[in-house]
């Protein structure tokens, strides 16, 4: 987290993070259109690197929920996984709807924190 | 998927690049931007509660517009990881738009459109104009897909920047509890979107293996933990899948 104290270089240096970011997310888009038509989708490059991006999506949530860096690092533990508990009964249960469980979810949290008067 | 099936029979036929080009704007517009707008609106809070400032929020979304990279991206840099560590890991987040792109092209493809076209509209390419794509487009004229597919996902991206200043702006407005359920928007979208979306067995290996690895390993080497998680179970999880296709002697896609 930063802390307040942003300096000239704080301010210019995330829109240096978010160019390399940016490029770094286009170059597949780029990518994909050069080897449309040549390269086999079913093939076992493919495979693998759909494998290591669903590996790294599924690392990332999971942090993201367990470790969270940001604000919700104030938010007990067992709250979040409470949240995210509803948030999927509530998918599986409303006819696999995304909407429906992130809204469960987000709900959940907030009336949990609610309930457990302000966090940090 | 998030946006439900919309009754696009064979052979649909909008007249003309223009009116497909508004018809996907205007599907767009529906429930597709009220999922994601929700989404982007938990990014805005997100950059506001690290302590950059709306034009980060903006500028994220303009350039990057996937948003998982995008969280990533934030969430590292909140923690001050090094550049070429979150460079990383938001190119490998963000892997997945490579098969989209291969996927999309040849049905998008069309007569007399210049190379530079299809780099440009790839830009747009995210998963819910790739989904909406991808069922809509085989139905239309060839030379309607590409307008159809660039209106749905130009609207999209409009919703989202707006999404973001919004999110960005409430996030200081609202309650602190409240800022808390927006931010919280982001991860349980994502794991429902990969819940939603994991049919392959070894994709859904890969992502047990990410969901256990990715917590343990960020204890150990916190700045490569989600370049080592994302290599380490994908590639484990995509062995594991051969051998057993291989033993088994076929396919279990």
């Amino acid at each position: 987290m930063t802390d307040g104290t942003v300096s000239e270089a704080g301010i210019w240096w995330p829109f240096v993070v978010m160019i390399a970011g940016a490029a770094a997310t286009y170059v597949w888009r780029a990518l994909g259109v050069a080897l449309s038509g040549r390269i086999d989708p079913e093939g076992p490059a493919f495979d693998w690197v759909a494998c290591v991006a669903y590996g790294l999506l599924a690392g990332l949530i999971a942090r993201m929920i367990l470790q969270p860096s940001g604000p919700l690092a104030d938010v007990a533990l067992a709250h979040r996984a409470i949240a995210t508990a509803a948030a999927v009964a509530a998918f599986w249960l409303l006819r696999r709807s995304v909407m429906l469980g992130v809204g469960a979810g987000a709900v959940t949290l907030v009336v949990l924190v609610l309930l457990s008067g302000a966090p940090g | 998927m998030a946006t439900p099936p919309i009754k696009a029979r064979i052979g649909t036929d909008f007249g003309s690049g223009r009116r497909a080009a508004l018809v996907g704007a205007r599907r767009a517009l529906g429930t597709p931007s009220v999922v994601l707008g929700a989404s982007f609106i938990g990014f805005g809070a997100l950059v506001q509660q690290v302590g950059l400032n709306v034009w980060h929020a903006l500028f994220s979304t303009a350039t990057g517009w996937a948003l998982p990279g995008q969280v990533a991206l934030v969430e590292l840099y909140a923690l001050g990881t090094p550049l070429l560590s979150i460079t990383l890991a938001v190119g490998l987040t963000n892997a997945r738009l490579l098969p989209m792109a291969i996927t999309l092209l040849p049905i998008v493809r069309a007569p007399r459109i210049p190379h530079l076209v299809y780099y440009l509209a790839a830009h747009l390419i995210a998963v819910t104009g790739w989904v909406a794509a991808m069922r809509d487009c085989p139905h239309l004229p060839v030379a309607q897909r590409l307008p159809y597919f660039v209106g749905f996902a130009s609207a999209l991206w409009c919703v989202t920047l707006v999404a973001t200043a919004l999110g960005f702006a409430l996030a200081g407005a609202v309650p602190r509890e409240v800022t808390l359920g927006l931010v919280f928007i982001n991860p349980i979208y994502f794991m429902l979107l990969l819940v939603a979306d994991l049919r392959i067995g070894s994709r859904i290996l890969a992502a047990v293996f990410g969901a256990l690895l990715g917590p343990l390993s960020y204890l150990v080497v916190p700045d490569w933990s989600l370049l080592l998680t994302g290599v380490t179970a994908g590639t484990l999880a995509f062995a594991i899948g051969r051998l057993h296709r291989h033993r088994t002697g076929r396919r279990h896609d």
